[in-house]
C-alpha cells in the first residue's frame, strides 16, 4: 500500500516509529494530484510555496480544504466566476486551528459554486469525478473534498455541510463525513451559504480519523456568536466503547418508494450488525419529514440571497462594466457583474430567496418555512426522548451519472432527502460506508444523535465499521 | 379672518440617529473614532469580507439601554437583531444589520416646554440598535468609498407624530439632545454626523385626526436646517393642497445652498428591504440584573436638576437654564458653590464671562482647565475689592491661557487695586487740574462726569484704582467743600 493510501492514524504512527516522515507523506500525496487530479479534479489550485514541513509540530497530515473557507493570502472562490482574485486577508478559524495542530494544507478542494448542489458539477472549475467510476459524480457540494480523500490525493479533508454537503458525498465516494452538531465548529471565514444550516466538518478514511479530525476543529470561537461555548471531549475516548444497551432509532420515513434496492438491503445489512453487537433497534417517527426539503429551500435560499449580495463588484472579486449605459453606472455595474460571475443554479437560488423575503411573501413563505422548521427540530426531540441515535441510509441512492439529474434540478435536491432535516434541526450526522453496489459505487450509512452528542455517533460507527472491511477498500484509479 | 397656514394642522414625526461613543464598533473590535485617515478603522467584520461574523459588543447595547430609560422608554428584554437589505458601495454586506420587530427600546417620552409655559409631551416610538454606513464620496470620474464609519453603533430614535410646528421639533430634537449628552453616550454633534435627524412631514385641515400623506425629509445637517427644512416643507405641501394638487408620498432631500427640498425618490421606487432574522446573532434574554445595573448609573437628568437649582440655590430658571445645558459647567457650578455661599455671583461668573470665554474658545469647561477652586478665588478676590471686576475677567483669561492661580497672577502682575487714600487723592487733585471744565460741570451737578474721571483714574493706574473710591474722592474734593 502506498504512503498516501494510509489513514492519519496509521500515518502518524509510522512517522512516530521513524517509519516514515510528513515530507515523504506530503510528496506522495502531491505526486497522487499530479498523477490522477486532471481526471478527478478535486482541487481547483494547490498551495504553491512547498511548506517547511520539518517545522510542523503536532499532526502533520496532508489536508485539503474545501474552497468556501478563508486563507489569507490565498485565492478562496467557492468555485465561483464572481470571486476571481479575491485573495483573503485573514484565516478562517478552522484554518488556524489547522496550522496550530500542524497541518499540511494541500490546497482548495473544488465543490458546487457556492455549495450549491449534490453533484460537483456546478463548479466554475468543471465538474469532480467520482474516483470509484469517473463517468459519476462524487456527491455534493464538498465533492472535491471527498473526492480527494477517495482518490488518495488528500489524507483527510475538510467540508462544509448545510443540507448535506459533508454527508451525501462521503457516502458516493465511500469515505467517513461528519456533519457536527450547528455551533460545534466556528463558521469564522467559512464563507456562508445558508448561516443558521452551515457547519464545517472532517471528512476522512475511516472513523478514528474522523474523531482525530474533529479533535482539532471543535471549539467556542468568541468571534462566532452561533459556536457555542461547551468543552470539547477527546473524541476518540468515545471508539473504545461498545454499543451494548443502546437503543436505535430507525425512521419509518427514511424507507421510501423508489429507493434503490441496494441501498435499502446494505442499510438493512447494518442493522443487522449492530443487533448483534448487543444495541437495540426500534422503529420510530419522524412526522414531519417530508415537508423537510421544501423547508429547506425555503431557509437556505432566503439566507443564501442575502449572504450572496455582498459579492456586487464593488470591494473585490470580478467587477465587469457593460458596454452600453442601461440604467445607471453602479446599477449597471452591479447588473452585469453578477449576470457574468454567477452560475445558474447560484442564480436560480438567490431568485428564489429573494422571492421568499419579499414584501408580501414573506409570512406565506420565510415565517412558514421557519415554523414548519420548529416542528423537524421537535420531531428529533421527541424520537430522542426513545432512542440513543437514528440510523438510515445517507442518499436514497448511489452515484448517479454525471449530467443525468443537471437538468432537473427538483430530482437533484431530492437526493439529500435523508441529510437534511439534520441541518434544520442543528444535531450532528455522519455518513459512513456500509456496503457496495452491484456496479461498484459505495453505500452510505447514516447515524444521527442528539446536539452535541458526537461521542453517541462515532460509538456506533466505529463499533459498526470495525466489524467489516468497507473502510480498507480504496478507489482503483 | 383665518389665513391659509391657519387652516391646516402640521403634523411631524422625527427619526433622530444618534451615534454611540463607544470604544469599538457594533459588531467587531475596530475602533470607533472620527477622523482617522481614511480606510484605516476597519477589520474583515465591518468591511463584510466574505465569511466575517459580527458578534454583538455589549457596550453598545448598554449605552441604547441607558438612553432608552433616560427617555422612559420600556427596555425590550429579547434582544434581536434583523438584516435590512439593500445595495449601495458603503454598504459593503448589502445589508445593514439592524433590529426590526424587537427594537431595545419602546414607548417613551419627552417633555417639551411651550412658548406659554405649557409642558408638552412628545412620545417616543422606538429606539433600535443599527449599525452605521460607510461614506461614498463622488469624485468627477468616480466614486470612493471610506469604511471608517462602517459599523459605527447607531440608536435611531423615532418619534410618534405628536409634533404641529417647526418650533415644537426643534425643542424635541434640542431637548433630546440634552438628554443624551448628560449620558456621556455620544458626542451628539450635528455638524459631525454623530446626531442626524430626518422628518416625517404632513398637513391636515385643522381639526381633523385622519393623518395626511406625508413625506420624509433627509439631509438636514444641522439644528437650524431641520426647522427650515420642515418650513419650507410645510409652505410647499400647503401650496400643493390650496392649488388642488395631491401629496405624492415620498423621500426629499433638503438643499441648503438654495434652502428648499427636492424629490428623491417615491415610495413606488422605495426599496423592498426583505427584513429577516439575522442568523449570524443568535437572539437571547436581558438578565434584569443588566437592566438594573444600567440604571443605577444614571445621572440626575436635566429637567431634575433644573428643578433641583432653583430651588436649592434660588436661581432664576433663566440662569439655572443656561447652566443645566452642560452637564459639566453644572457640576462645575455644584461644586463652587460647596466652596462659596453666594450662587447667585457663582452663576454670574459661568453664565457670563466663562460661557464667554467657553465659546470663544470653543472649548467645554474641562477644556478650560480651571477647578471650582480657581474661581472660587478669583470671585472672592473681585468681592472683597482687591481687583476690579473688569480685572477680575482679564484674570480669567490669563489663567485659562497660563494654568496660573488668580492670586499668583495678580501678585506677578501687580494687579491689586489701589485703594489707598493719600495716594489716591493725589490722582484725584492730578485729574481736577488737568480736567478743569469737567470739574467744573461736576460742581455744577452734573453727576455723569464723575464717570469721566474715574475712568481717567482707572487710565492713569492701569485699572488698579478702586473705583468706587474714585467716585467717593472725587464728590468730596468737588461737591462737600473745603
Amino acid at each position: 500500500m502506498n504512503i498516501n493510501e494510509l489513514t492519519a492514524h496509521e500515518i502518524l504512527r509510522k512517522i512516530k516509529a521513524k517509519e516514515t516522515t510528513a515530507e515523504e507523506v506530503h510528496k506522495a500525496c502531491v505526486a497522487r494530484i499530479e498523477a490522477v487530479d486532471k481526471d478527478v479534479n478535486a482541487f481547483v489550485r494547490l498551495s504553491d510555496d512547498a511548506p517547511d514541513i520539518k517545522s510542523h509540530k503536532g499532526l502533520p497530515v496532508p489536508i485539503g480544504i474545501k474552497d468556501n473557507m478563508c486563507m489569507r493570502g490565498v485565492e478562496t472562490t467557492c468555485a465561483s466566476h464572481i470571486l476571481e482574485g479575491f485573495k483573503s486577508p485573514y484565516d478562517a478559524t478552522v484554518i488556524t486551528k489547522l496550522k496550530d495542530s500542524g497541518a499540511v494544507l494541500l490546497g482548495n478542494c473544488n465543490m458546487d459554486e457556492f455549495a450549491f448542489g449534490s453533484s460537483s458539477e456546478s463548479s466554475y472549475f468543471g465538474p469532480v469525478k467520482n474516483p470509484w467510476n469517473l463517468d459519476c459524480v462524487p456527491g455534493g457540494s464538498s465533492g472535491g473534498s471527498t473526492a480527494s480523500v477517495a482518490a488518495n490525493e488528500a489524507i483527510w479533508a475538510i467540508g462544509s455541510d448545510t443540507g448535506g454537503s459533508i454527508r451525501q458525498p462521503a457516502s458516493f465516494c465511500g469515505v467517513v463525513g461528519l456533519k457536527p452538531t450547528y455551533g460545534r465548529v466556528s463558521r469564522y471565514g467559512l464563507i456562508a451559504f445558508a448561516s443558521s444550516l452551515d457547519q464545517i466538518g472532517p471528512i476522512t478514511k475511516d472513523v478514528e480519523d474522523n474523531a482525530l479530525l474533529l479533535n482539532i476543529l471543535a471549539g467556542h470561537d468568541p468571534m462566532d456568536s452561533t459556536s457555542v461555548n461547551l468543552p470539547v471531549p477527546d473524541y476518540t475516548k468515545a471508539l473504545e466503547r461498545d454499543v451494548k444497551g443502546l437503543t436505535i432509532g430507525v425512521p419509518k420515513e427514511y424507507f421510501i418508494d423508489g429507493m434503490d434496492p441496494e441501498v435499502e438491503a446494505a442499510v438493512k445489512e447494518t442493522i443487522e450488525v449492530l443487533k448483534k453487537q448487543g444495541a437495540t433497534f426500534k422503529e420510530i417517527s419522524l412526522p414531519h419529514t417530508e415537508y423537510a426539503v421544501a423547508t429547506y429551500y425555503i431557509v437556505a435560499t432566503a439566507e443564501a440571497s442575502s449572504n450572496l449580495a455582498r459579492f456586487d463588484g464593488v470591494q473585490y472579486g470580478l467587477r465587469v462594466h457593460p458596454k452600453e449605459t442601461r440604467k445607471s453606472k453602479l446599477i449597471d455595474m452591479y447588473e452585469e457583474t453578477r449576470a457574468v460571475g454567477f452560475g445558474d443554479e447560484a442564480k436560480r437560488r438567490i431568485m428564489l430567496g429573494t422571492y421568499a423575503l419579499s414584501s408580501g411573501y414573506y409570512d406565506a413563505y420565510y415565517l412558514k418555512g421557519l415554523k414548519v422548521r420548529s416542528l423537524i427540530k421537535n420531531d428529533f426531540d421527541q424520537a430522542f426522548k426513545e432512542c440513543d441515535a437514528i440510523i438510515g441510509p445517507t442518499s436514497p441512492t448511489t452515484a448517479f451519472k454525471a449530467g443525468e439529474k443537471t437538468a432537473d434540478p427538483l430530482s437533484m435536491y431530492l437526493s439529500d432527502i435523508f441529510t437534511i432535516s439534520a441541518n434544520l434541526a442543528g444535531i450532528p450526522g455522519i455518513s459512513l460506508p456500509c456496503g457496495f453496489s452491484k456496479a461498484g459505487l459505495p453505500i452510505g450509512l447514516q447515524v444521527m444523535a442528539k446536539a452535541f452528542d458526537e461521542e453517541m455517533i462515532f460509538r456506533i460507527a466505529y463499533n459498526y465499521e470495525q466489524s467489516q472491511e468497507w473502510h480498507k477498500k480504496r478507489a482503483s484509479l | 379672518m383665518t389665513t391659509t397656514a391657519q387652516k391646516y394642522e402640521t403634523v411631524i414625526g422625527l427619526e433622530v440617529h444618534v451615534q454611540l461613543n463607544t470604544a469599538s464598533k457594533l459588531f467587531c473590535s475596530s475602533a470607533n473614532s472620527y477622523g482617522a485617515e481614511p480606510n484605516t478603522n476597519v477589520s474583515p467584520v465591518n468591511m463584510g469580507l466574505p465569511g466575517a461574523l459580527p458578534v454583538v459588543n455589549e457596550e453598545a447595547l448598554n449605552y441604547a439601554i441607558k438612553i432608552g430609560l433616560a427617555l422612559n422608554c420600556d427596555i425590550n428584554r429579547f434582544v434581536k437583531f434583523d438584516r435590512k437589505n439593500y445595495f449601495y458601495p458603503d454598504c459593503p454586506k448589502a445589508y445593514q444589520i439592524s433590529q426590526f420587530d424587537y427594537p431595545i427600546c419602546k414607548e417613551g417620552h419627552i417633555d417639551i416646554d411651550k412658548e406659554d409655559g405649557a409642558v408638552k409631551t412628545i412620545r417616543i416610538h422606538r429606539a433600535h440598535l443599527e449599525e452605521d454606513a460607510g461614506k461614498t464620496i463622488h469624485l468627477d470620474d468616480c466614486s470612493i468609498v471610506d469604511y471608517n464609519r462602517t459599523g459605527t453603533p447607531l440608536l435611531e430614535i423615532v418619534s410618534e407624530p405628536d409634533m404641529n410646528s417647526s418650533e415644537e421639533a426643534y425643542d424635541y430634537l434640542q431637548k433630546l439632545k440634552l438628554i443624551v449628552s448628560y449620558l456621556d453616550v455620544s458626542d451628539c454633534d450635528m455638524e459631525k454626523g454623530s446626531l442626524r435627524c430626518d422628518a416625517n412631514v404632513s398637513i391636515r385641515p385643522a381639526g381633523s385626526t385622519e393623518l395626511g400623506t406625508k413625506t420624509e425629509i433627509k439631509n438636514m445637517n444641522s439644528f437650524k436646517a431641520v426647522k427650515a427644512g420642515i418650513d419650507y416643507e410645510v409652505k410647499r405641501q400647503i401650496e400643493l393642497v390650496e392649488s388642488g394638487e395631491t401629496i405624492v408620498q415620498e423621500t426629499r432631500l433638503w438643499d441648503e445652498q438654495k434652502q428648499m427640498t427636492a424629490s428623491m425618490r417615491s415610495k413606488e421606487e422605495a426599496h423592498d428591504y426583505r427584513y429577516f432574522p439575522e442568523p449570524d446573532l443568535v437572539p437571547f434574554t436581558l438578565e434584569e440584573k443588566i437592566i438594573n445595573d444600567i440604571a443605577a448609573t444614571l445621572p440626575e437628568l436635566p429637567e431634575k436638576k433644573l428643578k433641583r437649582f432653583i430651588e436649592e440655590y434660588s436661581l432664576k430658571p433663566y440662569d439655572a437654564n443656561i447652566l443645566v445645558q452642560d452637564r459639566a459647567t453644572a457640576q462645575f457650578f455644584e461644586d463652587c458653590a460647596g466652596k462659596l455661599n453666594d450662587a447667585k455671583k457663582i452663576v454670574n461668573w459661568l453664565n457670563g464671562a466663562v460661557l464667554k470665554e467657553m465659546n470663544e474658545r470653543k472649548a467645554s469647561i474641562v477644556d478650560l482647565n480651571i477647578s471650582p477652586d480657581n474661581l472660587v478665588e478669583l470671585i472672592t478676590k473681585v468681592e472683597d475689592g482687591t481687583v476690579s471686576n473688569i480685572v477680575g475677567k482679564d484674570i480669567l483669561t490669563k489663567m485659562i491661557d497660563t494654568q496660573k492661580s488668580a492670586i499668583t497672577i495678580i501678585e506677578e502682575d501687580g494687579l491689586a487695586q489701589v485703594s489707598d487714600d493719600s495716594a489716591l487723592e493725589k490722582i484725584v487733585d492730578q485729574l481736577i487740574a488737568e480736567n478743569e471744565a469737567v470739574a467744573n460741570q461736576i460742581r455744577e451737578g452734573k453727576d455723569s462726569a464723575i464717570g469721566f474721571m474715574v475712568g481717567q483714574a482707572m487710565k492713569k493706574t492701569q485699572g488698579k484704582a478702586n473705583p468706587k473710591k474714585i467716585g467717593e474722592l472725587v464728590r468730596r474734593r468737588l461737591l462737600d467743600g473745603p
